[in-house]
């Protein structure tokens, strides 16, 4: 069992649904990164994602978008992204997915990325460009390196897309909450808890939540049905806005108040 | 996309689909258009008969609206009531633009903010035809920035909107759908090159951007013994970093949904593409097109700033016609390498566009 397995596993035993974060990495630093991986895990965090910047993130909203300028401008790249993941297993555990975009792990080349990344300690893949029909280049390369391959689902998936990805996905499900980019609207409850009971139908990995929850009681409604909520361009635009603040004081200000919403005790 | 897919390959089986297209491509937009043989310019190249297929003759100016016209009765199908665009040179906005002013749906065009202020007079057009022409400031704020915008609108409001992508770039179904609907360009000259005796040219050539009016040409005609060429814009010259020849120094790689040749650098990420002609400034290409220079089935090559500057001249000056910038790269490349030609060759040129867009630039860079 990986971590993100082991990670569910414990979350399920408990009772409690997991609060995933997400930053891109090399924003506002990958030192700034690594801190606030200890310090995130340390309030509550279960499940660190960590964006690879790309010229054309047209999955993200303008909050993303910049982050994703400011750590290119700082020449952030996947080999600098590996080492930062290879120096956080030092001292964490904590499972940590990568979000890229097809093209940068492309120009790595599929396997070198599946080696290199299995041996810096990564535990999965979410691609928001690859959708499961055009992953079979790159999904058995990962699965053999051990690496989780997660794939979306939107609002409007049919339920044979619903069925498609439920078999494809690995080690959960990202249900994308809005019809949207990242950061641009809210999801309503009540839509949410019948689109994740009808994917529920048929899938028997966790879901996940993401795309549009900023707030604690947002993430609390969305883990109402959900297994996990992810919580991205609202930590990313704090991040930018405190940049004074330790990775320990953000941490208790931003990231402390989603782990009590979803009764985390800490 | 897979309700996009399914309403496009029903309207192509569907003979009223069909039978209505043809009626607004005849009666709204001018097709067919000509075949014109060009004497001066054939023996200024040396070879034994030379052609233009006159999509600048169309209506917008440009072949773009072979595909607009497509797409927004794909709209009406879907029962979709509000079209978004990307545009560059505003060239394929000022077309959607119209077929959307034609059927009262409403309009949003993205475009870099670059762009707005390079081409505010394509901008007033798709304004006066009643289209929001939304400014895109972000990255780098030229048509890749468009199409990402247009590409978040989408999915945003994917429910009650379509996406008319400009050419066959973008997730499946767009490069197959938008080459069908330009397709037309090459059928048509299939027919008229018979017509005028010459069968199957010796040689097609096009310009070639996303590669919408050269895959439109070269498509249905694949099978023929037909050489082609497609031109790119090598900008201030391939030794530079300032062009847009993807075909030419690109590398394989995942752009706007789909897999082909694109400029990137080593970690993956796009490079911004450089030409004198907005319509050819893409750091992608069709996908089609990576696939016919692998299977080494057209020849692709490239033509500078200068290249176009020139090809304008000629055809200007010697058959009367102005040219838009982006189907000048193709006259320019010609008008450079004449020693290409045997003298019995026949050849046929997709004039892709007309000039009226591009004087006032070119007034600007050309001495006179």
């Amino acid at each position: 069992m990986n971590r993100i397995a082991k990670k569910f596993a414990t979350l399920k035993k408990n009772n409690k649904k997991a609060l995933i974060v997400y930053m891109t990495a090399g924003d506002p630093s990958l030192q700034k990164n690594k801190e606030s991986i200890f310090e995130f895990e340390k309030n509550g965090v279960d499940l660190i994602e960590l964006g690879v910047p790309f010229s054309d993130p047209l999955a993200d909203g303008p909050v993303i978008q910049e982050a994703s300028n400011r750590s290119l401008a700082r020449k952030t790249n996947l080999i600098k992204i590996l080492a930062l993941v290879k120096e956080t297993r030092k001292k964490s555990q904590i499972p940590i997915l990568l979000m890229s975009y097809l093209n940068p792990i492309l120009q790595y080349g599929y396997e070198r990325f599946a080696k290199d990344a299995k041996n810096a300690g990564v535990d999965g893949v979410i691609v928001p460009d690859l959708p499961p029909e055009e992953g079979a280049e790159i999904a058995p390369t990962l699965k053999r390196a051990g690496l989780d391959l997660v794939y979306l689902l939107a609002p409007t998936s049919t339920p044979e897309r619903t069925r498609r990805v439920a078999k494809a996905s690995r080690g959960f499900i990202y249900f994308v909450s809005i019809t949207g980019v990242t950061g641009s609207a809210t999801p309503v409850e009540t839509l949410l808890r019948a689109k994740l009971k009808e994917i529920k139908k048929s899938a028997t990995l966790p879901v996940c939540v993401g795309f549009g929850i900023s707030t604690p009681a947002q993430a609390k409604a969305a883990a109402k049905s959900a297994d996990g909520v992810i919580v991205g361009s609202a930590i990313v635009k704090a991040l930018a806005t405190h940049p004074k603040l330790s990775a320990s004081q953000f941490a208790a200000r931003f990231i402390k108040p989603f782990a009590k919403a979803l009764g985390k005790g800490i | 996309m897979d309700e996009l897919e399914s309403a496009y390959r029903g309207a192509k089986k569907d003979p009223r689909f069909k039978k209505e297209l043809a009626h607004y491509l005849h009666h709204f937009a001018g097709r067919p258009t000509p075949l014109t043989e060009t004497r001066r310019l054939a023996k200024l190249l040396g070879v034994r008969r030379f052609f233009l297929k006159r999509e600048d003759l169309m209506h917008t100016g440009s072949h773009k609206i072979n595909n607009t016209l497509g797409q927004v009765l794909l709209t009406l199908k879907m029962k979709k009531k509000r079209v978004i665009a990307e545009t560059g040179a505003g060239q394929h906005g000022v077309a959607t633009a119209t077929v959307c002013a034609l059927f009262g749906i409403q309009c949003d065009v993205y475009m870099g903010e670059e762009d707005v202020h390079r081409q505010a007079l394509n901008v007033f057009r798709m304004k006066l035809l009643g289209a929001r022409v939304i400014p895109v400031k972000t990255g780098s704020r030229t048509l890749k920035d468009a199409v990402n915008e247009a590409i978040r609108d989408w999915v945003t409001n994917v429910r009650d909107t379509h996406y008319i992508i400009g050419s066959v770039i973008g997730p499946h179904p767009y490069p197959m759908m938008v080459r069908d609907f330009q397709s037309v360009i090459g059928r048509e000259t299939a027919a008229q090159a018979k017509k005028a005796g010459i069968g199957a040219p010796d040689y097609l050539v096009a310009c070639v951007g996303g590669g919408s009016n050269s895959i439109g040409l070269f498509h249905p005609m694949l099978k023929t013994r037909s050489k082609m060429i497609g031109v790119e814009a090598a900008g201030l010259g391939l030794a530079t970093k300032q062009h847009a020849a993807t075909l030419s120094l690109g590398h394989i790689g995942v752009l706007h949904g789909s897999k082909s040749e694109v400029l990137q650098d080593k970690d993956g990420q796009i490079n911004l593409a450089h030409s004198i002609s907005a319509g050819l400034d893409y750091p992608g290409v069709g996908p089609e097109h990576a696939y016919l220079k692998m299977a080494r089935r057209v020849q692709y090559v490239a033509a500078t700033d200068q290249d176009a500057l020139l090809g304008v001249k000629a055809l200007s000056r010697i058959e009367g016609i102005i040219p838009a910038l982006e189907p000048a790269h193709a006259i320019g490349y010609l008008v450079r390498n004449k020693s290409l030609f045997k003298k019995t060759d026949t050849v046929v040129l997709c004039l892709s566009g007309r000039g009226d867009k591009d004087v006032v630039q070119i007034s600007e860079v050309m001495p006179s």
